[in-house]
């Protein structure tokens, strides 16, 4: 089945002319007419579009054109990527029937790569959630037990890559939203250094922690689409003039002598006992591949998610100021412009936004920005300072990625702080600016569910982190196990 | 700190209309999220200075020179309301 193969062997198949782009395509969109219906990871998606790229490039192909390394490939794109033509709704109901009028600087990137853009994958209401239970278009079931929620925000690019309904998707991450998910599902989630990939055409929720990253099936993948969407774009002046690496040619195996951090702050009480065995498991066969487990210490780990829930929100209160019912989306009537705001943005925005824009607008108000706003930004750079002296004594470090494999739709929904704090092992990435991959490393007993390994690396560190995951990829068997149909 | 949420104000500045039960159910969890955030006075940040962003770029400037922006019709295409090329708003000076 087309659909069920990485980039590289589809691009393989492709370029020997053994199949067309059209029978992948097909084969993804058969997938989904056969399965979305339980897992909904995508709100929507249009077929003919998809097949006409798909037509093109075999057109491109039949001319010759195989060096592009994403020619023919379904790439699916959460719903926060602005793909010109099609909606946009950030799984909100306040954007209304939008439709963007430009493409994100990824798109164009992924384009020119010669990908098939398609499709519009479920998430948390503006990216704020860690289970894409906060959707105004319904939850994202997860595909190895739909009875599970598939982590989030980007819970439907990794649902959809899990179950084998695109090859690769783009996600976007804030404070876990492309790892957790991963690690759920089943798959390799990528988040590069801040900075490294453009966020031009990315719908903004925390500018300073937000960046684009990958889904992908295996590790390989993830070079090919990091590499392909990653550099810097003169449209958005926070992205790092940096060249772009070959990150195919750093997946050379050789990862003896590199030194991989355990942080003893990472150890803490509610982690399950499946996930730190597997994670055990991982570091032990990690040190028979040759590298060295050197133990670290992140002091400031504790305070990252009380950090990052002021700073997120006060950025967040911010940018959604945008969504204001006079220039695009949904826009209530009332008496006068601020009474139209205020419906408009209370029947517009789903609970947590609210939430997390009250506490936003809270934390930056007159006579609590010091307290709150300034005290935060401070803590981070603390939680900062302990990953830059970490990496002055080991390459990356390695964590579980989520405390618990994915939990029951409903379980948490009404007690965000206890959702917050399932993303604890992944938000002091994005406060820190560097990067970090989630990659499978076992699954629970009974029932079977993902355990997802995290890696993370120095900033600008793509290529170690790349070169760690696939060694241990390569040596392991955890990747070819599929969702199946559920 | 937390003791003196008071979520139906804020949620005014935020421009954001709340039902009485949002505000009750919203005004008990916000401070219950408030007091798990005290944890970060366990910290003395006297004498560290604050992190915007983590990775700080300075002067990112491009040529001053006049580009092609997106067609007025096109900005308006998603508008709830337009005229005459504009967007509709209610009036807000008698």
């Amino acid at each position: 089945m087309l659909n069920q193969l990485t980039i590289s062997q589809l691009a393989a198949k492709l370029g020997r002319r053994e199949v067309s782009a059209r029978e992948a395509m097909q084969a993804c969109l058969d997938q989904i007419q056969k399965v979305d219906g339980r897992i909904h990871a995508f709100i929507s998606y249009d077929a003919a579009d998809a097949l006409a790229q798909a037509d093109a490039a075999d057109q491109a192909i039949a001319r010759g054109a195989t060096q592009k390394p994403l020619l023919g490939v379904p790439v699916a794109i959460k719903d926060v990527i602005a793909v010109r033509g099609q909606p946009l709704n950030c799984g909100s109901k306040i954007l209304g029937r939008f439709i963007s009028p430009y493409n994100a600087t990824v798109i164009e990137k992924l384009q020119e790569a010669g990908a098939i853009v398609f499709g519009r994958l479920n998430m948390d209401e503006f990216a704020m959630g860690s289970s894409t239970e906060n959707s105004a278009f319904g939850v994202t079931h997860n595909p190895w037990d739909i009875s599970r929620i598939p982590g989030g925000s980007s819970g439907g690019s990794a649902a959809a890559v899990a179950a084998d309904e695109c090859i690769a998707a783009l996600g976007s991450d804030t404070g876990g939203s492309i790892r957790q998910p991963a690690a759920l599902c089943g798959c390799v989630g990528f988040k590069p250094t801040y900075g490294r990939v453009s966020r031009y055409g990315l719908v903004a929720f925390a500018s300073s922690l937000d960046q684009i990253g990958s889904f992908a099936k295996d590790v390989g993948d993830t070079a090919i689409v990091l590499g392909a969407i990653s550099g810097q774009d003169p449209r958005d002046s926070t992205s790092v003039p940096r060249p772009v690496p070959d990150y195919t040619a750093a997946l050379d195996g050789r990862i003896k002598g590199l030194k991989l951090g355990l942080a003893r702050e990472y150890m803490i009480g509610g982690l399950d006992a499946e996930v730190g065995a597997a994670v055990q498991v991982a570091v032990k066969h990690f040190e028979k591949l040759g590298a060295e487990i050197v133990e670290i210490s992140l002091p400031h780990t504790d305070y990252a998610v009380a950090a990052y829930y002021i700073v997120a929100t006060a950025e967040a209160s911010a940018n959604l100021a945008r969504f204001d019912g006079i220039r695009y989306g949904l826009r209530v009537d009332g008496a006068d412009p601020i009474d139209l705001y205020c419906k408009t943005r209370g029947a517009g925005f789903g609970a947590e936004v609210k939430r997390r824009i009250i506490l936003g607008a809270y934390v930056l108000s007159s006579g609590y920005y010091d307290a709150y706003y300034l005290r935060a930004q401070k803590v981070r750079t603390l939680i900062r300072q302990d990953f830059l002296d970490a990496f002055a004594r080991v390459d990356a470090v390695i964590t579980p990625t989520s405390p618990t494999p994915a939990f029951k739709i409903g379980e948490k929904a009404d007690d965000p702080l206890q959702m917050y704090l399932s993303d604890i092992f992944t938000i002091s990435c994005n406060l820190a600016g560097i990067c970090g991959v989630s990659l499978p490393c076992g699954f629970t007993r009974e029932p079977k569910l993902p355990i997802g390994l995290q890696l993370l690396g120095k900033p600008f560190g793509e290529e170690t982190l790349l070169k760690l995951a696939h060694a241990y990829e390569q040596s392991t068997l955890w990747h070819k196990e599929r969702a199946g149909a559920p | 700190m937390a003791g003196d949420f008071d979520v139906k104000y804020v949620a005014h500045l935020a421009r954001i209309a709340l039902t009485p039960e949002e505000e009750e159910k919203f005004g008990a969890q916000l401070a219950n999220i408030l007091g798990y955030i005290e944890k970060l006075n366990e910290l003395d940040v006297s004498r560290i200075e604050p992190t915007a962003h983590a990775v700080p770029l300075v002067n990112v400037f491009r040529a001053d020179e006049v580009r092609p922006s997106l067609p007025n019709a096109e900005a308006l295409r998603n508008a709830p309301a337009s005229a005459n090329g504009l967007f509709m708003v209610p009036k807000i000076v008698e």
